[in-house]
Order: C-alpha cells, then structure tokens, then sequence
C-alpha cells in the first residue's frame, strides 16, 4: 500500500523524510535532499575578491548576513585586510540583527503553530491575534535593526571587505537602542506563551556531538575557534578535518562527521558550549525553560533560539554604547588585490558556517570552498529520525508524521542553503 | 469569495518570499483581500486550486519543468518574482561554464547523482503574465503588483535605466568615484537603493528593453576597466541573457 506522499513544510527549502514500515517493522527510514543543486563554488571562480560577498550573499535569503560575513572576512583574510575595531562592532550589531530576526522567524512563525495545534500562523491570526501582532513586532524591530546597519533586511549592501560602504547616524543607534529595550517585554511574551505549550515538546535524548565557536569571555557568533562537546580547539583554518563532508546518493546536499558518525550544529551547540558566557536575561530565560548544558534534545533548539534572542537584544545594547562611547567617525578603507587564500567562520543562525576563498594576483577567486549549517547537521538529522521513529509508531500514522516534521523544523533547516520541502512518505 | 494566491520556488534563495513575510502588518492586512492556499515556507495546508500562482527562483533542471507547467495550468495568473524567476539571474553564472565540470568541481565522484541543465528563467518554460523583478524583490512593488493585478490591470514596470532614479536619488555617479556599475543599462524601479547605500548598480532588475549596451561599453572603457572585467559584470545577473554576450 502506497500512502502516498506529502511534503514537509514551514522549513526554508525542500526536504523528503521517506519511511519505510512492513507489518510494523521499519525496513527504511531516510531524509532526503532533492533541491535542486546552485553549485555557488564553481560559480564564484574568475570573479573578483569585491564580488564575493554580492554573489555568496545570494546562497540563502533568511541567512544572508552570515553568508555575507563570512565571505567579507575570508577575503580579509586572503588578501591581509584587518578591519577596524569599529567595523568589527558594527557587523556583530548585523550578525544580532540576523540572529535575532531568524530566531523570532522560526520561533514564532514556524515552531508555534505545531506546538499550538495548527497548520500555520495563518488561523492563530484570528485565533490569538494579540499574539501573533507581538511576533510580528519583534520581527519587525528585528528586521528594521538589519535596514539600520546593513541597508536592507534581505541581501546587506553596506557590508564591503574592509569595512562599511555605509554607516548608522548615532542617532539612529539611539532609537534602536530603545526600540531593543521596548522589544524585551514583547520577547518575555513570547517566552511565556512558548512555556505554556512547551510540554508539547517531545522528551526524546539522544547524545551526540556538538561544535560551534568558542572564545575566551564570550558567547561568540562573530569570530572564535572551532569547538566541541567532545572536547578541544582548532583554528578556522583547519576547518576540513572537522567537518569532513562526504556525499550520499538520495541528497543534493553534503554530509558531514567528525568525532562520531554525525554532530550537530546550532543554538543548541552555541548554548551547550558557551552557556557560561551568557547574560542575565538570557540565562534566566534558559532557566525558566531548565535548559541546562548538556542538552542532547534537539526540540530544545527551539528555546535556545529564544534564550538567543534575549542575547542578542542584551549584547546588542553593549556594543551600541561602545560605539557611541568611541564616536562613530567616517572611515576610509582601501583593499588591494593579491595572490593568497583565506578561510572564515561565524554562526550563522543555524549553525558554523565556513568558507574559504583563493585568489589570484588580480584579487581573481580561483577555488572557493562553503561549508554550510544545514549540511553539517543532515548526518545527524537522519540519526535522530532512526532513534525517534520506533516511540513515535506507536502513536500512529498521523502521530508518526507530526513528531518526524517536528524533529526536522527544530533543526531549522536551511536547505536552498545547502544545496528543499520535507516530505513525510510511508512505503507500506 | 477571495481571489485564491498560491507561492512556489524553485532555484533560489527563498529571499524574495521572505520579502513577502517580512509585509509583516502589512501581510495581515493582505489577507483581508486574498486567501492564501499554499505557501511551503510558512503553512503545511496546500491545495492546487488558486487564481494567481508566484514563482520565486530559476528553472534548472529538465524535472522542474512538468511541476511549473502543472502551476501554469491551474493558474488564472503566473507571477515571476526575484531576479531568479524574472532573468536566472546569479544561478545562470554557471551557464557561462562547463557543466560537467561545474558539477564535477563540487560534488567530485559523486557528481553522476546529480542533473542540472543551463539556468534559465520561469517565462524560458511557461507563459508569465507579471513580474516583480529585484534580488531580493521590494516590498512595496511586491503589493502594487497585486494591486494591480487584483483590480484587473497590468502592472508598471519602467523601462528607463537606473541612472534616472539615480540622479534623482541624489546620488554621486559611482563611475565618479571610480567604481563601475551597471546601472545604465538596468531596469529601474529600485529607486537606486544600492547606489544609495554606498553600492553600485549590479543589474538584478535585468536589462532594460533594448540596452544601449554599446554607450555602457564606452562608459566602462572611458573610465579604463578591461573588457574581461566589463563583461563579466554584465553577466552577474543576466548570463542567461542574449545581450550579456
């Protein structure tokens, strides 16, 4: 009996989780990637080092800040540019913009219908109005926080190798920066209305690996070293002996492994390595949820996202009145071309992202290299689906098809990024 | 009733459909007018019943074809919106390459699992009746498309360059400043917003009808950019296009 086939929905990109049940025994269980390859790497080879970030950018429309953070700052690295301290801060205000907004995207838009019962945020519109305009407030400060910084919310055209083609007035760092603070009881709504349904959440354990930044002091997103759960440290640099990526047949995406047959990245990684150096709000919000690290339940991905936010909104009140306390100033900036490759990490919201540039003596790429969150987290995707689908039988068909999608949404997956659409398919 | 709308992608970055929920307030105050009946991104409801169909991303692969031929005939109206759907745009810079090779360079052994066929744009394989042209789309043309389609009448698009909303944007010619754009031949519409953030002109609106390629040309050579470098920023957007050539 074929049961026919459906896509999974409310991710970024198409997906396909294929299961395969005979009389109750699993015989296949399988995600797939069936989005249509855009192979960026070779696309980018012959282009110059101050296209990069315009062209990468394009990979993925939720996380195009990262992309264009990472690219700017592999072809710094390439070509030997250091950017001032001032442009460092302004981009991890843009790295918060784009976490912040992703986070309230996924939480609120994409996460809540479920745990709520319903299909989309669509009814909950006429169903819990109050609500929904609270979600929809935080995105929007969240995204007029990307116009300020980056020129737009989507596709940032401020953010140059070197520096910024544009800068804030102080002023307008001002309104953000109350804007950000009428934001915080918006976001202690959501965290509430969140706890009121997290039971919701599948208790479902399975312990794996997680890696993301690490660096001394901080919760970093902008800059670190290569960390694991598992232990130890490494420089951007050595990226490839991390994440190792290999190619499966049912996938236009990549795979990859380090320390066990599959790690995660993400929230959840970022919250179980560097929970330490959260602040306040952010650690009683992972408190009123008692997210702790180790968390090995990859639900929790969902309030680390949450937890994030208030982070976001907190370190973001800092660095506002670092810069102003410096006085913004007009900066000139001049890159030139040479021969040398470079490689760059940040945390996207989904997770470490890497990519790594080689440029001729015109400043010409000649090989480029992304590694990107979703990929990293296919291997361990599939690994959960294995260990949650013989509970989730029991429950039945319908049961079985909402806690799979569940799983898959709480990775937050990205996948026009790593190469689209979950589809839940029982082969009887 | 209300009239029935339906979102759908292919190649591409989802970027211009965020576009459409970042409406936020006003998305709320869309659906007042339409109903939405599919939307992947945002609903798992879906039903293939709809008035006006939107198309984000770029045709790659020959499979692709049959689903946006299967949207075009349930459709009354077929939208193309993003620089992927209007022109291939940055997913037809491999146009300009060999694919085998391009497939080679980035899945190596693997790449037999993989088809792909030159990029091209969604009227490249079906009738489209509108476009919202951008990477990513505006906001605000985004809804007076709709309007317009709603009220029954074709939507606007300028067929005048960049360079007219970019004089009147106030800004410094980036050829001043020794930069080089593409402005002069690209479609406006976007109010130079690159240009006013400090950018240049890349072209994602696609070319203009009939392009003066020939005065960019000279503009480019004037301003002593090579023709490699010229070419290849014609082509960021429109590899798929004739004129790029």
């Amino acid at each position: 009996m074929s049961h026919g086939s459906h896509y999974l929905t409310r991710v970024e990109g198409h997906g396909n989780i294929v299961v395969d049940v005979k009389k109750g025994k699993i015989k296949q269980c399988r995600w797939e990637i069936p989005e249509a390859p855009r192979f960026f790497e070779a696309m980018v080879r012959g282009r110059k080092w101050d296209e990069l970030h315009h062209i990468t950018s394009r990979i993925c429309g939720i996380c195009s800040i990262s992309h264009t953070l990472a690219s700017v700052k592999a072809t710094e690295a390439a070509l030997g540019v250091k950017p001032s301290p001032q442009t460092v801060k302004l981009r991890r205000l843009a790295k918060h913009a784009e976490t912040f907004q992703s986070h309230i995207l996924h939480v609120g838009y994409l996460v809540l219908p479920d745990l709520m019962g319903v299909d989309s945020v669509i009814p909950l519109a006429s169903s819990h109005p109050e609500q929904v305009k609270t979600v929809v407030r935080l995105h929007r400060v969240a995204n007029e926080m990307s116009d300020l910084l980056c020129g737009r919310t989507t596709h940032p055209q401020r953010i140059v190798p070197g520096g910024f083609t544009r800068l804030p007035r102080p002023e307008d760092l001002e309104t953000l920066k109350s804007r950000l603070r009428v934001a915080i009881p918006d976001l202690q709504a959501v965290t509430e209305l969140v706890q009121s349904v997290a039971g919701n959440f599948p208790h479902f354990e399975r312990q794996t690996e997680y890696i993301a930044l690490v660096q001394d002091g901080e919760y970093p997103l902008y800059d670190g070293r290569i960390g694991s759960t598992d232990g130890g440290a490494w420089d951007v640099r050595e990226y490839r002996a991390i994440t190792n990526e290999y190619i499966v047949p049912h996938s236009t995406a990549k795979y990859a492994k380090h320390n066990r047959d599959s790690y995660m990245v993400g929230a959840l990684a970022r919250f179980n390595l560097n929970e330490q150096h959260l602040m306040p709000m952010a650690k009683e919000a992972a408190n009123s949820f008692g997210l702790k690290a180790m968390c090995c339940n990859p639900f929790m991905n969902n309030v680390a996202q949450l937890v994030e936010c208030f982070q976001s909104i907190e370190d973001s009140t800092r660095l506002i009145d670092e810069v102003l306390a410096d006085g913004l100033h007009g900066e000139t900036f001049k890159v030139e071309p040479k021969a040398g490759r470079g490689a760059s990490a940040v945390e996207a919201p989904r997770g470490i992202l890497f990519h790594e540039y080689e440029y001729d003596n015109e400043g010409r790429c000649t090989e480029a290299n992304l590694v990107i969150p979703t990929n990293q987290n296919h291997g361990n995707i599939q690994r959960d689906l294995e260990a949650l689908l013989p509970d989730l039988l029991a429950k039945g068909e319908e049961q079985t098809e909402l806690g799979m999608e569940m799983l898959v949404r709480a990775y937050d997956p990205c996948i026009s990024c790593s190469t689209h659409m979950l589809k839940v398919r029982f082969e009887h | 009733m209300k009239p029935t709308v339906a979102f759908f992608d292919f190649a591409g970055c989802e970027g211009d459909q965020l576009q459409v929920v970042n409406l936020e307030q006003q998305l709320l105050e869309l659906l007042e007018q339409v109903e939405i009946v599919s939307f992947r991104e945002v609903m798992t409801g879906h039903s293939d019943e709809y008035d006006i169909a939107f198309i984000e991303g770029a045709i790659t692969r020959k499979s692709d074809e049959a689903r946006l031929k299967e949207i075009r005939k349930n459709a009354k109206l077929l939208v193309a919106i993003g620089a992927c759907a209007t022109i291939g745009g940055i997913n037809a810079l491999k146009n300009l390459q060999d694919l085998e090779e391009v497939k080679r360079y980035v899945y190596g052994d693997g790449a037999k699992h993989f088809q792909t066929y030159p990029t091209r744009p969604v009227d490249a394989v079906v009738k489209v009746d509108a476009y919202v042209h951008g990477c990513p789309i505006d906001r605000k043309e985004f809804l007076s498309v709709v309007k317009a389609l709603l009220l029954g009448k074709k939507p606007e698009i300028p067929n005048y360059p960049v360079c007219v909303e970019c004089k009147a944007a106030e800004n410094v010619c980036v050829f001043e400043m020794g930069q080089f754009c593409v402005g002069p031949v690209t479609r406006a519409g976007c109010e130079a917003c690159c240009i006013t953030q400090g950018s240049i002109c890349w072209g994602c609106r696609g070319f203009v009808d009939d392009p003066n390629t020939d005065a960019e040309k000279e503009i480019l050579a004037k301003y002593g950019l090579n023709v490699r470098d010229v070419i290849n920023k014609l082509r960021l957007y429109t590899a798929n296009s004739e004129v790029a050539r």
